[in-house]
């Protein structure tokens, strides 16, 4: 029962401040207990409108069909699809946190897994809107599913990519879903017990299911976080493994690739921290949360994004090198003439994505950049902007053109409807993310208090005296121990 | 599922918690539970509790899915309408394994879930009494069960000596009820 036992000696502390037990209480249940602010007022206003233009984008699509996007004959996956991979990616990072970083006892993830396993489920439901909607006829969206139907039955075809994408997208929704929320039940008790407002006590008290805190139950709980998380490490591989079969069990050039599943899933990852940092560089300033979400957080954020983003710069030029190396003319042709080239109709994406996601983050190999919250901040939106051209580059420059000259598309360029539904997505997104910081504890209460005697500031200095000393001071006091 | 007598002590610090569960157990009191604010490791050992067969649920359920999604693929597309894709064999066990593994992992996450709450009592509207509301907070309570051989007077003054304050006797409801955390009307029992 040791998950996150182990605690480097050298590492700073996780927790800053002098804390007790009940004041990390008091301190993350603050926000959820006060008024929102004036700030929180105009976010989550903006993120509603947002998602009012997502609903009429959504709507014209609807009624008057796909052909309300500029998509084409060869073009067919746009902005749509490219959306749903972002979105998907992004989502990835959140389980990393909670479920690979526990099964590797990084105890800096209780800070952050919280805000970042919400983030999993909203990016995840934005996700899911997009082949949804994408199929037009979105009334007869049930076909995806293998019911017994008075077509035969016509069973679905279970040796496609495409619904295997059903399968696995459905599943890390709900186990996500199911994971986030086994977690919070503890720290929705502590807000329902807390409670001094009567609609509080009767709506925290439905959603902690009556916990109570029994040591048997805790137990349970140990065991139940354990195995999802087991579980969850191998599904995150699944998911974007899956989603990259979409492309690489085709024929087309440019999709047709191996390296594919390992790409996708560092990129997802990539493109995940860099959103968890987008949204708690600003939530750790507007709760004031400071003291749980550290620059050490940052920093080790930072980190993984530099190893994420060469990872992704690897397999960019391990394609590009195996595309030239294969000696297929059309292989080589969809990255030379389609993405390499500068003058071609899309080459800026392609220079684009190699500048957002392979050289500008380097930057964070300087520990000063790592730990500088603008520099974070930037970055952060930079990255997800080199991921999105990066989902734009693999779709739109390997089918614009195809085998036959003679059906090469025309510029495919979004209309405003195609543009109101990824703005659409932003908004669930948004409204999401601030509905849940509002009424949710985004920090985990009890992780944290677990931890606290370990990596707190005030404790840990306690226990870490001798680590203070100088080599000359340690020698003066311990030189006789061993007499 | 019966109103209970309890002695109820709060402790503030594991490091007391600990040697107190021990003397508890060794001078023979009947120790009904610990409600901690987060898991204490080792606590469940001290307190003589048996390991949680949770994760073998979890293989089952898991199992379960798995021979689910084989079972009924095969059936689906060798039996029930065999369908020729690009004249693959019908019976292709490789394109399945995506369906199969992520099958696997729903049934298993979503039977343990289920299986978790069904044990601990959790769902929504669900109330129990509580011991000290403090307990989700910084507060590690403990509750020693009143029985017919029990002297209640020496039982506060052996929790008090082992490090718990504001000892008391009370009297609480051990099962759960459909209500609401807002009033203490007890709408439907069990």
């Amino acid at each position: 029962m040791s998950l996150l036992r182990y605690e480097s000696q050298v590492r700073a502390p996780l927790v800053d401040g002098t804390k007790d037990y009940h004041q990390v209480t008091e301190d993350i249940c603050r926000p959820v207990e006060g008024k929102p602010s004036r700030l929180w007022w105009i976010g989550f206003l903006i993120s509603v409108a947002l998602l009012i233009f997502g609903i009429i984008s959504v709507t014209m699509e609807v009624t008057y069909g796909t052909g309300q996007w500029n998509l084409n004959r060869t073009i067919g996956w746009g902005w749509d699809i490219t959306n749903f991979v972002w979105w998907v990616g992004i989502g990835h990072a959140g389980t990393l946190i909670s479920a690979i970083l526990l099964l590797f006892r990084q105890g800096w993830r209780t800070g952050v897994n919280r805000a970042a396993e919400a983030m999993t489920i909203f990016a995840v439901m934005c996700a899911g809107q997009f082949p949804i909607w994408h199929m037009g006829r979105v009334w007869n969206a049930f076909f995806v599913l293998p019911y017994p139907n008075t077509r035969g039955p016509l069973w679905v075809n279970f040796n496609s990519p495409l619904l295997w994408d059903v399968f696995a997208i459905s599943t890390y929704f709900t186990v996500s879903l199911l994971f986030w929320y086994s977690g919070l039940i503890p720290d929705l008790a502590t807000l329902r017990d807390r409670a001094k407002l009567k609609w509080r006590k009767a709506f925290y008290g439905v959603a902690a299911f009556g916990w109570t805190g029994s040591t048997k139950h805790w137990q349970r709980h140990e065991a139940l976080s354990l195995v999802l998380a087991g579980l969850s490490t191998p599904l995150v591989l699944s998911v974007h493994t899956i989603v990259s079969f979409d492309f690489a069990t085709s024929v087309v050039p440019g999709w047709h690739t191996t390296i594919f599943p390992p790409y996708f899933v560092a990129g997802a990852i990539f493109s995940g921290f860099a959103m968890v940092q987008t949204l708690l560089v600003v939530t750790r300033k507007v709760l004031a949360l400071e003291d749980y979400i550290t620059i050490e957080h940052v920093d080790v954020m930072n980190k993984v994004i530099v190893l994420t983003g060469s990872i992704v710069g690897i397999a960019y030029l391990t394609e590009l090198f195996m595309a030239w190396y294969s000696a297929v003319d059309y292989e080589w042709f969809a990255f030379k003439e389609n993405r390499l080239n500068l003058n071609s109709p899309y080459g800026w994406s392609y220079w684009i994505m190699m500048g957002c996601n392979v050289l500008s983050p380097q930057i964070f190999w300087f520990r000063k950049m790592r730990r500088n919250l603008f520099v974070t901040f930037f970055m952060s939106i930079l990255v997800n902007i080199g991921m999105w051209f990066e989902r734009f580059v693999i779709i739109v420059t390997s089918i614009y053109r195809d085998y036959l000259p003679s059906s090469w598309s025309t510029y495919y360029s979004p209309t405003i409807w195609e543009v109101g539904f990824y703005m659409g997505t932003f908004g669930l997104f948004f409204t999401c993310y601030f509905l849940f910081s509002k009424y949710f504890p985004v920090i985990a209460i009890a992780e944290i208090k677990h931890i606290l005697k370990r990596s707190g500031e005030n404790f840990k200095t306690k226990m870490n005296k001798e680590e203070e000393d100088t080599v000359t001071q340690f020698g003066e006091h311990h030189l006789h121990d061993h007499h | 599922m019966a109103k209970k007598k309890f002695i109820v002590g709060n402790f503030t610090d594991e490091a007391v918690l600990f040697p107190a569960v021990k003397k508890v157990r060794r001078a023979g009191y009947k120790l009904h539970d610990v409600f901690t604010p987060f898991p204490i490791h080792g606590l469940d050992k001290e307190m003589g509790l048996r390991d949680t067969s949770l994760h073998t649920a979890g293989f089952i359920y898991g199992i379960t899915g798995t021979s689910t999604a084989v079972g009924f693929i095969t059936w689906a597309l060798t039996i029930d309408w065999a369908i020729n894709f690009g004249g693959k064999p019908y019976f292709a066990l490789p394109a399945w394994i995506p369906v199969t593994f992520e099958l696997t992992v729903l049934f298993a996450a979503v039977g343990m879930v289920l299986t978790f709450c069904w044990l601990c009592q959790l769902a929504p509207f669900v109330k129990k009494d509580h011991f000290n509301p403090r307990s989700t907070d910084d507060t590690f309570v403990m509750a020693i069960e009143c029985t017919s051989s029990t002297n209640e007077a020496e039982a506060i003054q052996f929790l008090q000596a082992a490090g718990a304050t504001d000892v008391k006797v009370e009297t609480k409801e051990t099962g759960w009820w459909l209500g609401s955390y807002a009033n203490d009307k007890m709408r439907f029992e069990k």
